[in-house]
């Protein structure tokens, strides 16, 4: 009775703050939105090479690999400058040398291995030995296709980061201004139990995350039309409990901020640095106490059963351990929580 | 009549300020009590303990002849904080539907108390209005409504009349007076308003902690031989130094 009370007003409060609302509802699409288009952003122009002596069999293998040459009077800086190159090739005594612009290292990389192979070629050419362009590999994939984009690996952990993110940021500053307006204290001089105060905020705000999750993975799913392997129930699902982990860890900071701002602060702190550890860079590769301290990070379980759901069509058995780690998160910030209410009630 | 509020030896501190030392103090019900004495000195630690709030480290404190920290006293009793915990996003009525909720109320007596409080603040006409548009008096006002919702029998107010205009403050006091002789409340005050302590009928001075001195105004004005408050209260202040 009391809970549904306080269920309807946290409702009320919310619709009439029309800005958060929006915040909450429409933040995350426009984001997602834009990152779709930048990430899938169309092909980039062919890189351009810069050959200092007239080759044609040179230049037409360089083509065919997506390369455009161009005849330049010699290798320097200037003339990459100049002629908005990549790099130059020149063949010194019949060894290959190439010089690049490395404006992006990873496509100076690409484009390093690219040119070695054709050197390469051009190298077995000058031999007297038969030249014949690299057989065509047969590929299959075990996730995705051909046409799979980082965007399609990325966008699974962008849905749950942004569950997450909106709804840690307005169920932290709503708490808090209970906290600052003195209504929470007021509240607790009721014969509510804190056990219903927990209930009815969780609920209460809960219901908007779930409005949230919805819209962001029906648009996502639907409208982006991010690939979707797995089932969308267990999107939902997933997301569900990242928004739980995040109200219960919004509302359990919310106690060691004294206004908005110190709220604020807990982005870097707490947000950003899970973004790193949800599976956007690889972890493999990190440090073992790296390895570690992802491992209590919520998004780490989040990104793995978002991307696994998502892009690997992993069912829910393969899930379940995430899940569970999540339940885990979300259980704990909750018995914080009241305990964090005792200050209130002694 | 039968005591309203017991303090029994109560000490308080937090880390290393002692805020309440020793404090004992007894208040009979259906009088007003006021608790004076400067910023800091531990009149809202007091206010807070009557309404569970806050623990005392040593000591006890009854309220309504039960120990207090208790959440089933709580629905007889109606505090209004310092600040005015209101919610601005809501109508005046849904704020004070939402804390009728609270309690134990039935719908027909949720309804008539919500009639009642209202009428009494004089905030009949403006229900309908959401707080965010309410003057600073017109929300000390509904806090004031919002504490006399559940019809408690103690009633603990932190500075009600804090920025409140001189007649409103006249308005509300009435009411005190109305609501001690006609209902029998028991009415805890604090403030730092001298023509405001003159009005209750036991004032506690409270100074650094502990309660320098009780009893009727009379009797405090007699005993520092004095013809106003503000004297005792200054001299009071002074034979500390």
């Amino acid at each position: 009775m009391r809970t549904r009370a306080l269920i309807a007003r946290i409702c009320r409060q919310m619709i009439r703050d029309k800005r958060t609302l929006a915040l909450l509802l429409a933040a995350p699409l426009l984001v997602l939105t834009l990152m779709y288009y930048i990430l899938n952003g169309g092909e980039a122009d062919n890189p351009r090479i810069g050959i200092v002596q007239e080759d044609a069999a040179l230049a037409g293998m360089l083509q065919q690999a997506g390369i455009d040459p161009m005849l330049v009077s010699e290798a320097s800086a200037e003339a990459i400058e100049r002629h908005k190159l990549d790099g130059v090739l020149t063949f010194e005594a019949g060894r290959p040398a190439l010089m690049l612009e490395n404006a992006d290292p990873a496509q100076a990389k690409a484009l390093r291995m690219k040119i070695s192979q054709i050197a390469a070629l051009q190298a077995l050419d000058g031999l007297g030995l038969p030249v014949t362009a690299a057989p065509g590999i047969e590929t299959s994939y075990v996730y995705g296709g051909e046409e799979s984009s980082f965007f399609d690996v990325l966008s699974p952990i962008l849905v749950g980061f942004f569950v997450f993110f909106f709804v840690f940021l307005i169920s932290g500053i709503g708490l808090l201004r209970e906290r600052t307006t003195g209504t929470l204290e007021r509240l607790m001089s009721t014969p509510i139990r804190r056990g219903e105060v927990l209930t009815g905020y969780l609920a209460g705000y809960g219901i908007f995350a779930v409005i949230q999750t919805i819209i962001v993975v029906m648009y996502a799913v639907n409208v982006l039309d991010i690939p979707l392997a797995g089932s969308i129930w267990n999107v939902l699902l997933i997301n569900l409990l990242v928004a739980l982990v995040a109200l219960s860890l919004g509302i359990l900071l919310s106690t060691f901020a004294s206004s908005e701002f110190q709220m604020v602060q807990f982005i870097p702190v707490v947000v950003i640095p899970q973004v790193f550890f949800a599976g956007i860079l690889p972890l493999d590769g990190m440090a073992d106490w790296l390895q570690i301290l992802g491992k209590i990070m919520p998004l780490y379980y989040a990104g793995d059963a978002l991307t696994g759901v998502m892009y690997r069509g992993e069912g829910i058995g393969d899930i379940v351990p995430n899940l569970l780690f999540l339940a885990s998160f979300a259980a704990v910030f909750i018995v914080l929580n009241a305990l964090a209410l005792k200050k209130y009630r002694k | 009549m039968g005591i309203a509020v017991q303090f029994d030896r109560v000490s308080k501190r937090y880390g290393k300020k002692t805020v309440l030392q020793d404090v004992t103090l007894q208040m009979r019900q259906g009088q007003i009590y006021g608790l004076i004495g400067p910023s800091g000195a531990g009149k809202t630690t007091l206010v807070k303990m009557l309404v569970g709030m806050e623990r005392a480290d040593t000591g006890k404190v009854n309220v309504l002849g039960e120990a207090m920290p208790n959440l089933k006293l709580l629905q007889d009793i109606g505090y209004m904080a310092q600040s005015d915990a209101l919610y601005t996003e809501l109508t005046g009525e849904e704020n004070l539907t939402f804390f009728a909720s609270l309690f134990k109320l039935g719908r027909e007596a949720k309804r008539e108390r919500i009639a009642y409080a209202s009428e009494l603040v004089n905030l009949s006409g403006e229900l309908g209005k959401r707080v965010s548009a309410y003057s600073g008096g017109m929300k000390r006002r509904l806090s004031l409504a919002v504490a006399l919702i559940q019809n408690p029998r103690l009633l603990i107010l932190d500075e009600p009349t804090v920025g409140i205009d001189p007649s409103l403050r006249a308005s509300i006091w009435s009411e005190l007076l109305r609501l001690k002789e006609k209902e029998g409340k028991t009415i805890v005050v604090t403030t730092h308003v001298m023509d405001e302590a003159a009005r209750c009928d036991y004032l506690a001075m409270v100074r650094d902690g502990r309660i320098l001195t009780s009893g009727t105004p009379r009797e405090l004005m007699a005993q520092y031989d004095t013809d106003n408050l503000e004297s005792v209260f200054l001299a009071a202040g002074g034979s500390r130094r």
